[in-house]
């Protein structure tokens, strides 16, 4: 922590944006609505300032369009919505996983499936950001839970955009979105900013599509003399469509692989807490707030229990989890849905271990005495 | 005569229009008038959407982007704000322009962006095999409209012109000169420019409207243009059935590349 920066005290959107152009996104393309509208507003004022561009598009589609088409000409662009526009969104993702064009999205979840809960909180898409779009795919998805972790999350996306040529969902919620806490910036000389890598070689021998031994592909930016085809039909290397059944499949090995071979790299999680008790928290976003509270809580009750916040949602941790899950007697998944992580967690442990749920569907937080009341009925 | 291998990605030939189709009537049209304009290839964009007409950047070699349905606009409307410098065309279906994407038509035209916009209107769905698309006329048939359209069907340089687009013409597969002069002036004029081309779909179209060949649909679009000038001395039942060709609207509006960096300029305290 830098002395010579002061904090401040922002809202989570706030501290998204903060992030975002500590990280050198420079466009943004967005759709107002709730809750997720700061990020958009916050960007109008910023980017014009230092040169880089903002657009309201027609709707969340075009935005995903154009921040997609920004970002081929190299700049780093984000965009940023909420429930309903993030279902918009899902074709135009898929795009940019086939395209593999580094970008941010940021899902700001509220309540409910339709118009649902506007101004209210759910964690209610975490199988939409894995799944939304159609085809197998491997994606990557972060969840912060506080105002810092939004901040170190925001840059760690465009990081992970950039150096896996990806598109990288950062999933908020509307707690986590509208709450404040005192943020302190980073010094520039502190952040690592990752570049996309670009091709070196003449623009006559570039294969767009071409792996090295890394499997990503150096990327040239339109209008630098790399003169390349970009389609969301399947490719081979040259980037022009083909119906060749070994290499679609090698494409498409690819593209799932230049993601789960680097899991060890791409996976973040937090363990606190008591690793020799009996009872073991999963909670993420602003439901690993209630969890966090619920550990402090049992600690003063002699309630004894640890935490495990996975803070890259997907891929999931699944060894870390797994070794911290190992010898519990129960897990209990805090969740604000129906429990959809619930399901991924049963299927990673012991049959033995009992998972219980503590979820929401109202659109309020969860209450950490739920969480105490389903740890304290293990004897 | 014209070196069209100059700008042809030659390797990824052959294409995939059907025979007749007038699809690669308009890419030739189109080289010709991004040669006339000394264009470098690295500096054109050429995006489209999905149909037929949305291969044709594959064969070209520029920086060539291929989108999804409808969405060309918004993609090209993206690399047009981050990089102003670049000359952005997009190609596009009926359907992909004025269904799926109809909304970011009519938005582009509003905004009054920068981009060059050639329509290719077949009067039909080519790609997926002949449904009725926004300009099907009234009555004709296509697989989805099998007793004959009963929806009125868009005027597409209309709509683009009512949208606040700064250029608008409509030309046909047939008059090639005055298409290669439409791109050339579409591509020149700074704003949201729009080319309309009614151009032959043998196989989904013609097939299933009495226009047996290629030939007897390319008579028809010579039959049928009608010049703005000859179209201002002509009565509106003179003129039933047919359509103008030529620029049908040109005029000087603000863009917004040009809006966004005066802004720039303000935000940032430079004025
Ligand atoms: C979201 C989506 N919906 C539908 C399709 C299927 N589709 C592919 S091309 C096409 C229509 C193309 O017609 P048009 O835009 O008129 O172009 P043409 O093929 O006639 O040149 C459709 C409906 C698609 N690819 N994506
Ligand atoms: S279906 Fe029609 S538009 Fe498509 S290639 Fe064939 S003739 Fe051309």
């Amino acid at each position: 922590m830098s002395n010579k920066i002061k904090p401040v005290f922002v809202q989570g959107n706030h501290a998204c944006v903060l992030g975002a152009l500590k990280a050198g996104c420079r466009f943004f393309a967005g759709y107002p609505i709730t809750p997720s509208s700061e990020i958009a507003e916050i960007l109008a004022i910023e980017l014009p300032k230092i040169g880089g561009r903002f657009i309201q598009m027609e709707d969340e589609i075009a935005a995903m369009g154009a921040v997609i088409g920004a970002s081929l000409t190299g700049m780093k662009a984000l965009t940023a919505t909420s429930g309903p526009g993030f279902s918009l969104k899902q074709e135009n993702i898929g795009y940019a996983v086939m395209t593999e064009v580094p970008c941010v999205i940021v899902n700001v979840q509220r309540g409910g499936m339709s118009t649902g809960l506007p101004t209210q909180s759910a964690q209610g898409d975490v199988l939409q950001s894995r799944w939304g779009t159609h085809g197998d795919h491997e994606i990557i998805v972060l969840t912060p839970s506080t105002i810092p972790e939004i901040y170190r999350l925001t840059i760690r996306a465009f990081n992970l955009a950039e150096k896996y040529r990806t598109p990288v969902i950062l999933l908020l919620d509307e707690i986590i979105g509208h709450m404040r806490e005192v943020l302190v910036e980073y010094d520039d000389a502190d952040v690592e900013r990752i570049e996309r890598v670009r091709p070196d070689c003449p623009p006559d021998q570039y294969l767009p599509f071409k792996p090295d031994e890394t499997d990503i592909p150096p990327m040239a930016d339109f209008g630098s003399g790399y003169r390349y085809h970009v389609t969301g039909l399947c490719h081979d290397e040259t980037g022009f469509p083909t119906n060749d059944p070994v290499k679609i499949d090698k494409m498409m090995q690819r593209l799932n692989r230049k993601i789960s071979r680097y899991t060890d790299d791409i996976v973040e999680y937090q363990l606190d807490g008591n690793s020799d008790a009996p009872v073991l928290l999963m909670a993420y976003g602003s439901s690993a707030r209630s969890a966090r509270q619920a550990l402090r809580i049992g600690d003063e009750r002699g309630i004894s229990m640890s935490l495990f916040q996975p803070l890259t949602i997907w891929p999931f941790p699944e060894t870390a989890f797994q070794a911290a899950a190992a010898g519990k007697k129960k897990i209990i998944v805090v969740e604000a849905n129906a429990g959809q992580m619930k399901r991924e967690i049963e299927r990673l442990v012991n049959r033995d271990i009992q998972v219980q749920l503590i979820g929401s569907l109202n659109g309020e937080p969860i209450h950490p005495e739920k969480i105490l009341l389903a740890a304290g009925e293990v004897g | 005569m014209f070196n069209y291998e100059k700008y042809l990605r030659v390797k990824k030939f052959p294409h995939i229009w059907c025979a007749g189709c007038g699809d690669g009537t308009i890419l030739k049209s189109l080289l010709r008038a991004v040669d006339h304009l000394n264009l470098s290839k690295d500096e054109v964009v050429l995006v489209s959407g999905i149909g037929c007409s949305s291969r044709t950047p594959g064969y070209v070699d520029f920086n060539t982007l291929h989108t999804t349905h409808g969405r060309a606009l918004a993609f090209a409307t993206g690399v047009k704000h981050a990089k102003p410098d670049l000359h952005v065309i997009v190609v596009s279906g009926d359907g992909d322009a004025t269904a799926i994407g109809g909304n970011h038509f009519i938005h582009a035209a509003r905004r009054n962006i920068d981009i060059t916009m050639i329509l290719f209107n077949n009067f039909i769905y080519g790609m997926t095999g002949g449904q009725a698309s926004p300009t099907t006329p009234l009555g004709a048939m296509a697989s989805t409209a099998p007793y004959g359209s009963i929806e009125p069907n868009f005027n597409v340089s209309e709509l683009a012109k009512s949208a606040g687009a700064s250029f608008v013409a409509r030309t046909t597969a047939f008059h090639t000169g005055q298409m290669e002069n439409l791109f050339i002036k579409a591509i020149s004029k700074k704003g949201f420019s729009l080319v309309e081309v009614i151009v032959q779909c043998p196989t989904a179209y013609g097939r299933r409207n009495k226009l047996r060949s290629p030939v007897d649909m390319l008579k028809w679009q010579k039959d049928h243009a009608v010049p703005v000038s000859a179209a201002a001395k002509m009565t509106p039942e003179q003129l039933e059935g047919k359509f103008t060709t030529g620029v049908l609207w040109d005029i000087d509006r603000p863009e917004y590349t040009d809006q966004y960096r005066r802004l720039i300029e303000k935000a940032s305290g430079q004025c």
